[in-house]
């Protein structure tokens, strides 16, 4: 699998740019998915891709968008917990640019 | 790619999905390979029913550790479930007591079955899938 260059460390991505060793992933890793996903990262990322690491750390994958929207409703409120929110902060999909940022694996049931 | 949970095909056609995990939870790719099928269907709103039966009852045991083996711990995905509103987990009190367990040692809730409620149950439905 392709190895890239992050702030002098040598990580492993897959095939779409997915942090392999999620135990890798640190503030520059992040920066950098960002940057490839074309996503200026502010605080309103932040607290995404923060909710989708503890998400995995609790249930150890990264949920479909439909049930991440649901769990950000119910732990960020309901003005955070929808689409338009989510697909502002993400335009490429909440759970499949905001989990590559996370360091987390692509969401099951994402085609 | 997308995120398709967005997607509605409006067939609306919905149908009694029953997954079957009859397999311990390491040593083959069934029951890890079984629950993210599960967690796909989930996308597509049909209902789906979980069972747990033979050594399958293992896979939602508590306090797995699979540091010894060098797997994932998928374990805790189980409670993610009711996250993708699949909420209905039965287990056979056969399966359960040959193997000196009770729902007290299980992961989630569950709703245990008798060996004749579970004959019941899987005559409901539509498409039975076995793991």
């Amino acid at each position: 699998m392709p190895m890239v260059n992050i702030a002098g460390k040598e990580v492993e991505v897959d095939e779409e740019g997915y942090l392999v060793d999620l135990s890798q992933w640190n503030e520059d890793i992040a920066k950098y998915m960002a940057v490839e996903e074309k996503v200026e990262l502010t605080d309103a990322h932040w607290e995404v891709v923060n909710f989708l690491r503890e998400y995995y750390a609790e249930y150890q994958i990264a949920p479909a968008v439909r049930v991440l929207t649901k769990a950000i409703g119910k732990k960020l409120g309901p003005e955070k917990g929808n689409n338009k929110y989510l697909y502002e902060l993400f335009p490429y999909g909440p759970a499949k640019q905001a989990c590559k940022i996370a360091g987390l694996p692509k969401p099951t049931g994402c085609i | 790619m997308s995120d398709m949970d967005d997607m509605d095909d409006g067939s609306g056609i919905i149908k009694k999905f029953m997954f079957l995990n009859r397999k311990a939870p390491h040593g083959t790719v069934y029951a890890l390979e079984g629950l993210e099928v599960v967690l796909i269907t989930a996308a597509f709103d049909q209902d789906v029913s979980l069972v747990f039966t033979d050594d399958g009852v293992y896979q939602l045991m508590k306090g797995i550790d699979t540091k010894g083996i060098e797997v994932k711990d998928f374990s805790k995905t189980y409670r993610a479930l009711e996250g993708y509103d699949i909420e209905k987990l039965y287990v056979d009190r056969t399966s359960l007591d040959a193997r000196g367990l009770t729902e007290d040692d299980l992961i989630v809730d569950v709703t245990v079955l008798a060996d004749d409620e579970m004959a019941n149950l899987m005559a409901e439905q539509d498409v039975v899938i076995s793991f």
